[in-house]
């Protein structure tokens, strides 16, 4: 942040050039500051990408990193013996971008609808709040790893506590292999992620009502305006700017999903993701080439979507929207 | 009459749903809790509380050289992971937050891009600059490789914080003749203690937290952390899993977290929507 420069220019050219070499040797300083921090992103993001890149082009495999050639698009898709090969012909890849999008659509909207009401609550007055905020927090600190092994245990198809209590409800007559089943699994690691990100969600959805005037709700108390009404009319349009970025948050998170998927499920292709499927190639089957073009295409579908959201965010901000 | 019905419903209700939310957030943790202090034969049989405590699962976990170790790496990592994080971060937010440049916008930009980066994404490129440093199978390669998610957070985050600071403290040492980093160290930094602690037990956090690198950057034991040592506990088959034993490894690698999170909850909440909030 330079000096007030308007009251500095007109003191005469000596104090003009003092100023500018302060400003030179500021933005110097600034470059030298920064510089630690970008090498390191280079040496962690950008090369790596790069690299990635690269192999998704080659037919890399574990033991022969170095040594790869070039093959063009063929890992992506290639057209041989008239057969479709690659990727994008991949029927197991198509399987972990359904499950995927799934997973997000499902995910994202119950963790929306549970953190908004979680947040409506602990923005009332009762005793003991702050104590059931630091509770609410709890899920969010317990490693994703933990608590899919906690949530296995619970879902366990014997002896696990879900179904222990779903059959002295009656709800169901015989124990349920939630982890195992097709149909059920990837409804387990709804359950599991839901459970982890909702607290997420419910403090950034607080923040934004703990940022809302008081004086309309006044107004609307006075006037006798029902408390749903209210909500739809006034909370929720006042608080839909922190609610898209909370969303667009959780999307970007959840289309990367990978630790809760692993351990819960393991690689099972019902509940399969694409980051699952990206790792499995490349580690487990040392697909370098083909595992590396899977990478590519999260990363190309992560990123686009970001870039759209920085757009229309970038755009609705300029015309004085929403920020 | 009527209206009051109506009040002590409504605050039941309210109560109704205060407790449904604490029991969906306690009780998992809580059935972990309970599971570990079983006996193996108890495991098999669903209850709510457990009425004589055992500590078989604990010693058993606890008598394992493996596990100490990945203890012992996941607090070398994770502590590593803050300092640097916090260092590089510090001064690349006082840059960022207090200078004005050509190309500080475009900075911003490829840090938040970076932050979208899925993990996977670099997975080879990474899993080859770390074998290049020599670092494969070793806690410092972790270390480095947690920079990625890490750091964009962490400079986003003081940055924020950093701009909020009064500017007459800045010029007054820049009329003293004060370097940009006496600047830094001495008048920007006392003023940033509360941002750097929150910034760093989310760095912790993230760190202690992490899995896919740490799963595929180790090979044997004794380097792993650990999640990645908790995943790995199997049993005789894949049908008979220690639960017990696995429940008590979880209680213990959460507790230190937990106990954080109650200690320091206003300012991590303070961290995550500044992070959130003004991305």
């Amino acid at each position: 942040m330079p000096i007030h420069e308007s009251g500095m220019s007109s003191t005469g050219s000596v104090l003009v050039r003092r100023h500018s070499k302060l400003v030179v040797s500021r933005i110097r300083a600034a470059w030298v500051f920064l510089l630690p921090m970008l090498l390191l992103l280079l040496v962690v993001a950008g090369w790596p990408l790069l690299r990635t890149i690269w192999f998704s082009l080659t037919d890399a495999t574990f033991s022969n990193m170095e040594q790869a050639s070039f093959i063009g698009l063929e890992n992506y898709l290639i057209y041989e013996d008239g057969e479709w090969f690659g990727i994008l012909a991949d029927g197991l890849w198509w399987r972990a971008v359904w499950n995927t999008l799934t997973f997000t659509a499902f995910s994202v909207s119950l963790e929306l609808v549970l953190g908004m009401i979680f947040a409506l609550v602990l923005n009332a007055e009762f005793p003991m709040r702050g104590l059931v905020r630091a509770a609410v927090l709890i899920p969010w600190a317990i490693p994703t790893i933990v608590s899919a092994k906690i949530w296995g245990w619970m879902l366990h198809d014997q002896f696990g506590i879900v179904n222990h209590i779903l059959m002295s409800l009656a709800l169901i007559d015989s124990p349920l292999s939630w982890t195992a089943s097709a149909d059920l699994s990837l409804w387990a690691v709804i359950v599991v992620d839901v459970w982890k990100t909702t607290p997420f969600m419910a403090l950034l959805i607080l923040a934004a009502l703990q940022m809302l005037p008081s004086d309309c709700y006044e107004a609307a108390r006075v006037d006798g305006i029902h408390p749903v009404k209210v909500f739809f009319r006034v909370t929720l349009p006042l608080i839909m700017p922190a609610l898209v970025v909370a969303v667009t948050f959780r999307v970007l998170d959840a289309l990367r999903v990978f630790d809760v998927i692993y351990v819960l499920t393991s690689n099972s292709s019902d509940t399969m993701s694409i980051s699952v499927f990206a790792r499995q190639q490349l580690v487990e089957f040392q697909q370098v080439g083909y595992g590396s073009a899977a990478s590519v295409l999260v990363f190309l579908s992560v990123m686009s979507l970001t870039l759209i959201w920085m757009y229309l965010s970038n755009r609705s901000s300029n015309h004085g929207g929403v920020k | 009459m009527n209206r009051n019905i109506m009040r002590i419903l409504a605050r039941s209700g309210f109560s109704l749903l205060v407790v449904l939310i604490l029991v969906f957030c306690l009780f998992p943790f809580y059935y972990a809790i309970i599971t570990s202090f079983k006996s193996s034969s108890e495991l098999f049989q669903a209850s709510y509380w457990v009425n004589q405590l055992h500590f078989d699962n604990y010693q058993h976990i606890l008598g394992q050289e493996t596990f100490i170790h990945s203890l012992f790496n996941s607090v070398l990592v994770s502590t590593l992971v803050v300092g640097l994080s916090l260092l590089l971060g510090l001064t690349a937010s006082y840059a960022l937050g207090r200078f004005e440049f050509r190309g500080r916008s475009t900075v911003l930009m490829v840090i938040l891009a970076v932050s979208m980066f899925p993990q996977v994404a670099v997975l080879s490129g990474l899993f080859e600059v770390i074998r290049m440093l020599g670092l494969y199978n070793n806690p410092f390669g972790l270390v480095i490789s947690y920079m990625l998610f890490t750091l964009p957070f962490t400079v986003w985050i003081l940055t924020t914080f950093m701009q909020q600071l009064p500017k007459e403290l800045e010029e007054a040492a820049i009329v003293d003749g004060a370097t940009p980093w006496m600047t830094l160290v001495r008048v920007m930094m006392p003023l940033l203690w509360p941002a750097l602690v929150t910034t760093g037990m989310l760095a912790f956090i993230a760190a202690w937290n992490e899995f896919l690198f740490a799963l595929t950057f180790t090979l044997t034991d004794d380097q792993r952390t650990v999640p990645v040592a908790i995943a790995l506990i199997s049993g005789a088959s894949q049908y008979e899993l220690p639960w017990g034993i696995i429940m008590a490894a979880s209680v213990l690698v959460t507790l230190p977290l937990v106990i954080m999170v109650l200690f320091f909850q206003r300012r991590i909440v303070s961290g995550l929507t500044a992070g959130a909030v003004k991305g």
